[in-house]
C-alpha cells in the first residue's frame, strides 16, 4: 500500500502562529489547573483536565506568603512533566524574558506571563514572537488582550483576581473584553482609526478583531473561579474555557471538585448537570472580598 | 442500516461535532463550507439525528473521560459499528483507534479503524509543526498539515487504507466509512479533506 503513496519532500516549520494559536484551540472547552506536585498533576488528569500549570505555590498562598514570587523550580517543573501526558504550562514573570527562556528550554508546552508572579519589568511585556513555545497572557480589557497579541500572545485569559476564590473580578474582565468587542463590531472603517487609538493597540488588529467579532486566538477565564457554578458561568459569558488555580487544592476534595467543575464546564448551559456535579463536594476555597484587599495586592493591577 | 435512526435525506448530509472539548467551532466552520449541516454532539439522543460525525482535535484522555462519563461512549461504538462515517482529527484519531500503544489508565476509545497509534509521537509543542502532506485521494496537490502534539499511526490491520504518510510514518487512513488524520484540516482555510468527508457522508446515506 505505501508504495503507491505519493512522497511528501517539503521540510517541517515549527513555532508558527498556527501551530502556536492552534494549541490553544485543542484546548477549548476544558478546564486548566494550577498544580503545585506531580501527585497532583496526576489527580488534574484523572479529573480530566485538558492541561494543568506547573507552579510552586497556588495565588491563594503567594498571598499568603508575601515576598517575591518567581519562576518555579525547573526540577519540580521538569517532575510534573513527567508525571502527566496532558500539555504542562509553567509562569514567567512579566517582562521576564529570561524566565521564558529557561522554561522554553524544559520543554513545557505553553507559557503562562503572569501577574501572579511580581513583575520583572514595570515597562516591558516580554518578546513572544522571540519563543518556539506559545504564550498565553492575562488581560482586564480588550486593549490590554490586543497589545499581548501584538507582543505576540497565542491566547488570552481574562485575569480575574487570583487566589481569592471569588469570581468577580473574572466576570468584570470578560464582560469588559466582551463588550468592547460587540462595540468594535458596530464601527465602520474610519471610526476603527481612532478606536485603534483609544484601545492603544496596533490598526491591523482591532480591524481583525472588529471583522470576526471575537478575539484571532483563543480567550479563557481566570482568577477566581472556585465552584462548577463558577466555570459554568465564565463558559455562559463568552469564554472558551477555564483556568482554575487555587480552587482546586485548596478546597476539602480536590479531586471530586476537580471532575466536578470539568463536567459543568462541558455543560455549562444544562443547570441539571451542573446541580448534580455541585452536589456533595466538600468545603470549597475559603474566599476573599476583593475590596478587603490592599491596592498593592490587586494582582490584576499588574501589567497594562 | 443504523438501529438508531436514518434521518439524513437527499443532498445535504447533517453531520456533527463532537462537543465534549476541543477544536469544535473551527470543524463546523470547515463542514459548514463544504455544503454540509454542521451541528454539535454531546447527548446520545443528539448523536441519533446526525448522519456523520467528526471527532476534533482536543485532548483525547479528557474526551475519552467524558464520554464514559456521559454515557456517549457505547451509543458511538454502536453507530460506528453500524456504518456511520466518522472522520477523527488528532485526539479524534486516538478515539476511533482499536488500540493506545501507551494508554493512561482507564483510556477507553471508540475504536473503528483497526491500527494502533502512539500519543504525542512527534513530540510535544516546540516539536508542533507544518508540513505539506499528499494525501491520497486528495486531488490538487498536498493539504498544509497542522501538527499538534500529534499521534501517529504505529501499525494497521489489513483492511485500513494508509492514505498520507509523512516522515516515515502514517498519518493519515481509512477504513470503510472511518476516516482519521494525525492532523488538523480545520486549522487552515483548505476544506478538501471536510469535502471528502461530507461526500462520503452524503454516499453512506446514513
Amino acid at each position: 500500500m505505501s508504495t503507491t503513496l505519493p512522497t511528501t519532500t517539503q521540510s517541517a516549520e515549527t513555532g508558527t502562529a498556527r501551530v502556536k494559536r492552534g494549541m490553544a484551540e485543542q484546548l477549548k472547552g476544558g478546564v486548566i489547573m494550577d498544580v503545585v506536585t506531580p501527585d497532583q498533576a496526576k489527580i488534574a488528569e484523572d479529573a480530566g483536565a485538558v492541561a494543568v500549570m506547573a507552579l510552586e505555590r497556588v495565588p491563594a498562598d503567594i498571598r499568603k506568603d508575601g515576598g517575591v514570587a518567581r519562576m518555579s523550580d525547573p526540577d519540580m517543573i521538569e517532575g510534573i512533566i513527567e508525571a502527566v501526558s496532558i500539555p504542562v504550562m509553567a509562569k514567567s514573570r512579566i517582562g521576564h524574558f529570561v524566565e521564558a527562556q529557561v522554561l522554553q528550554s524544559l520543554g513545557v508546552d505553553y507559557i503562562d506571563e503572569s501577574e501572579v508572579l511580581t513583575p520583572a519589568d514595570e515597562v516591558n511585556h516580554s518578546d513572544k514572537w522571540a519563543f518556539t513555545t506559545p504564550f498565553v497572557c492575562g488581560a482586564t480589557n480588550l486593549g490590554e488582550a490586543l497589545r499581548r497579541i501584538a507582543e505576540g500572545a497565542a491566547m488570552i485569559r481574562s485575569k480575574g483576581e487570583a487566589g481569592t476564590g471569588n469570581v468577580v473580578e473574572a466576570v468584570r474582565h470578560l464582560r469588559q473584553i466582551k463588550n468592547e468587542i460587540a462595540r468594535l463590531r458596530g464601527f465602520d472603517n474610519n471610526e476603527l482609526y481612532a478606536a485603534a487609538k483609544e484601545l492603544r493597540a496596533p490598526y491591523e488588529i482591532v480591524k481583525e478583531v472588529a471583522a470576526l467579532g471575537k478575539l484571532p486566538v483563543v480567550l479563557f477565564s481566570a482568577g477566581g473561579v472556585a465552584t462548577p457554578a463558577d466555570a459554568a458561568l465564565m463558559r455562559q459569558l463568552g469564554a472558551e474555557g477555564v483556568f482554575v488555580g487555587s480552587g482546586i487544592f485548596k478546597s476539602g476534595d480536590p479531586a471530586r471538585r476537580a471532575a466536578a467543575i470539568v463536567k459543568a464546564t462541558t455543560f455549562y448551559d444544562d443547570p441539571k448537570i451542573i446541580a448534580d456535579a455541585s452536589r456533595n463536594l466538600g468545603e470549597a476555597m475559603v474566599g476573599i472580598n476583593i475590596d478587603t484587599l490592599p491596592e498593592s495586592e490587586h494582582y490584576a493591577k499588574r501589567g497594562w | 442500516m443504523s438501529p438508531l435512526s436514518s434521518p439524513v435525506t437527499g443532498a445535504t448530509p447533517v453531520i456533527g461535532v463532537l462537543a465534549l472539548q476541543g477544536d469544535v467551532r473551527e470543524h463546523l466552520a470547515a463542514l459548514a463550507a463544504t455544503d454540509a449541516v454542521a451541528r454539535t454532539v454531546r447527548r446520545p439522543e443528539e448523536l441519533a439525528e446526525v448522519g456523520g460525525l467528526v471527532i476534533p482535535g482536543g485532548e483525547s484522555t479528557t474526551m475519552s473521560k467524558l464520554a464514559a462519563l456521559f454515557g456517549m461512549l457505547e451509543p458511538l461504538r454502536a453507530r460506528v459499528r453500524a456504518g456511520m462515517p466518522v472522520y477523527g482529527t488528532c485526539a479524534g484519531m486516538i478515539m476511533l483507534a482499536e488500540k493506545i500503544l501507551d494508554p493512561r489508565s482507564g483510556q477507553e476509545t471508540v475504536g473503528g479503524i483497526d491500527m494502533i497509534v502512539r500519543r504525542n509521537a512527534f513530540g510535544r509543542q516546540n516539536e508542533s509543526f507544518e508540513a505539506a502532506v499528499e494525501v491520497a485521494g486528495v486531488e490538487g496537490g498536498p493539504v498544509e498539515g497542522v501538527f499538534i502534539r500529534a499521534p501517529w499511526v504505529e501499525s494497521v490491520g489489513a483492511e485500513v487504507q494508509v492514505l498520507a504518510e509523512y516522515g516515515g510514518h502514517v498519518v493519515a487512513v481509512r477504513q470503510g466509512n472511518a476516516l482519521a488524520t494525525s492532523f488538523h484540516p480545520e486549522l487552515t482555510g483548505d476544506h478538501r479533506l471536510h469535502r471528502y468527508f461530507t461526500d462520503l457522508v452524503r454516499e453512506a446515506g446514513t
